[in-house]
């Protein structure tokens, strides 16, 4: 990372202490109603040296909630991913974390407050938003009645491939995700894992600026697990991942940022490292149980 | 536009790779028969009209239509692939459409299947030509008016059978609202106006006149606009759906 000085206030739900981070963290957590100065902090963004129009900041969630009925899933989550970031998206069963990331990805419409994907807003520019993303949805859905490789054409077809590109896209994310031997299968006969990485094919097929992948490791075996979190370090430096998981090795594997988020509110957020110094013991799952044991009891 | 013909694509498709579709396609093709030929003797009577073939067709179509409707929008909620399709770059009324055109033409090919039975009625005698194209032009825009309500039923359901069985019961409604002996028997203790108003949602006399070979562009209104109305009830609907 080549940021400097991005300050960030975060407001520690449960503990009420107010920290300071330190240099080099710029994705900032803004608890709701503390909206924070950031338009301050100098943001020479991207590694690349150039300036965008979106100031280097890839997606940007703003106080985003979402009530189903008398439900209240998301209570206000707000936060920024910058390109070459990878924030772990953490939280116990039922916490928020597939309801925030279905309205980033446009399946479901926010009650209140909005995301910016390089800039394109999610309600009003939802296809150019739409364009940007990479999105592998919990449990991988795919269609079952079609083949491994005739799924990816669908999917480069609605991406706007034609022709020879989108063959060359396809055989691309053929070959990346391992699926060379199951290409003619139907999707519904492979195993659990195997339609994991058919998923995680169509999200990456377009070479997204902004993925964001809900539990990807999930039903994986280790070998796989081992292969997808090394395909994220590769991705990493040139775009803005979002993955949520319950594996916290994953994190301190994968992710440069964690935000711990319980009840539909973000508790916590910092680098692997900084979370981990909380506890006395430096363990990232005693800080997580530290912050989320309790939640429902309240 | 490339997007819009991927989605069409996939869906015509994925009817021929489907065994629910053959399955229902030779019911479609074995029931139009039986009812032409057994049941209104269209051989025995000996005279070159399709009458008898078009008159069945509507409540042929009760069975068929939501048939091909049922698994449109309700297979993709109950699988989840509807998170995959709507975080697609396609906006909902793109994907509504390509699914409904998609579904419209594969009725069309079930329709055009029936072609043995012009072959027949030219066997017995010289038909008028004007009224077999525009008979098949109402079975079209029949179907395709059912297959507007059926997108309905099973964007509001993950459940095809629920699916097929609602749309199934409206269209029903939309065929004996203007059927004459619904009609006559209404007439016996209703006043005329609520008659004649439930009639006006009827299918019946648009088919019929349609059949005739009278081209009458209300005709063309009515069916146009209970399919937009209907496309745009599901655009609602899966608007303001809480999940897949
Ligand atoms: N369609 C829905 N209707 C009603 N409630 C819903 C709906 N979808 C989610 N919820 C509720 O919203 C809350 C958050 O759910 P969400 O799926 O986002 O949790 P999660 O953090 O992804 O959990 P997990 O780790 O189990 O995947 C839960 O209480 C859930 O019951
Ligand atoms: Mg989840």
């Amino acid at each position: 990372m080549t940021q400097k000085n991005s300050r960030a206030g975060l407001v520690f739900h449960g503990f009420r202490s107010f920290f300071r981070m330190p240099e080099g963290w710029h994705a900032i957590c803004i608890y709701p109603g503390q909206l924070t100065p950031d338009e301050k902090s100098p943001r020479a963004g991207a590694t690349d040296g150039v300036i965008d129009s979106y100031g280097g900041i890839m997606l940007e969630v703003k106080d985003i909630k979402k009530s189903f009925g008398d439900i209240e899933a998301v209570r206000g989550i707000s936060f920024k991913v910058e390109k070459g970031d990878v924030l772990g998206f953490l939280g116990p069963n039922g916490a928020g974390k597939s309801t925030t990331m279905r309205m980033i990805t446009g399946f479901l419409i926010p009650t209140a407050g909005t995301a910016s994907v390089l800039g394109h807003d999610i309600l009003d520019q939802p296809l150019e938003a739409k364009r940007q993303i990479g999105y592998l949805p919990e449990n991988a859905p795919v269609y079952a009645d079609m083949t491994v490789t005739g799924f990816l054409v669908f999917v480069a077809g609605m991406r706007g491939y034609s022709g020879k590109e989108k063959t060359d896209r396809v055989n691309a994310a053929v070959e990346r995700c391992n699926l060379g031997r199951v290409r003619h299968q139907t999707i519904g006969t492979l195993s659990k894992g195997f339609r994991q990485r058919v998923c995680f094919a169509q999200a990456v097929l377009h070479d997204p600026p902004v993925l964001i992948m809900d539990e990807p490791t999930d039903g994986l075996d280790p070998n796989q697990k081992f292969a997808v979190r090394s395909m994220i370090r590769e991705m990493a430096a040139g775009k803005a991942i979002v993955i949520s998981t319950h594996i916290l090795e994953e994190v301190e594997a994968v992710c440069t940022k964690a935000v711990i988020i319980g009840d539909g509110r973000i508790l916590a957020c910092g680098t692997p490292a900084e979370l981990k110094a909380r506890s006395p013991s430096g363990r990232l799952d005693e800080v997580f149980r530290t912050l989320t044991s309790g939640q429902n009891a309240a | 536009m490339s997007t819009f013909n991927a989605l069409f694509k996939r869906e015509l498709k994925s009817y021929f790779e489907s065994p629910v579709a053959y399955v229902f396609l030779v019911v479609f093709l074995l029931l139009s028969g039986f009812l032409t030929f057994f049941v209104s003797r269209l051989y025995e009577q000996g005279q070159a009209t399709l009458e008898p073939f078009f008159f069945w067709q509507p409540w042929v179509y009760l069975l068929l239509v939501p048939a091909a409707s049922m698994r449109m929008w309700s297979d993709e909620r109950r699988s989840g692939t509807l998170e995959l399709l709507l975080t697609l770059p396609v906006t909902m009324a793109q994907s509504i459409l390509a699914k409904f055109l998609a579904a419209w033409a594969f009725l069309v090919l079930a329709i055009a299947l029936t072609c043995p039975v012009v072959v027949t009625i030219y066997g017995l005698g010289q038909p008028d030509a004007g009224t077999i194209v525009s008979g098949y032009l109402g079975c079209i825009l029949l179907a395709g008016a059912y297959l507007a309500v059926g997108a309905v039923t099973s964007a509001m359901t993950r459940n095809q059978v629920i699916s097929f069985v609602v749309s199934l019961v409206v269209c029903l409604f939309l065929l004996m609202a203007g059927w004459p002996p619904v009609t006559e028997m209404l007439v016996q203790w209703a006043p005329n106006w609520l008659v004649n108003g439930v009639a006006a949602f009827s299918v019946m006399p648009h088919f019929e006149s349609i059949q005739r070979g009278v081209l009458d562009l209300r005709d063309f209104v009515y069916y146009f606009s209970v399919m937009g109305v209907m496309l745009f009830t599901a655009h609602l609907v899966l608007e303001n759906r809480k999940s897949a």
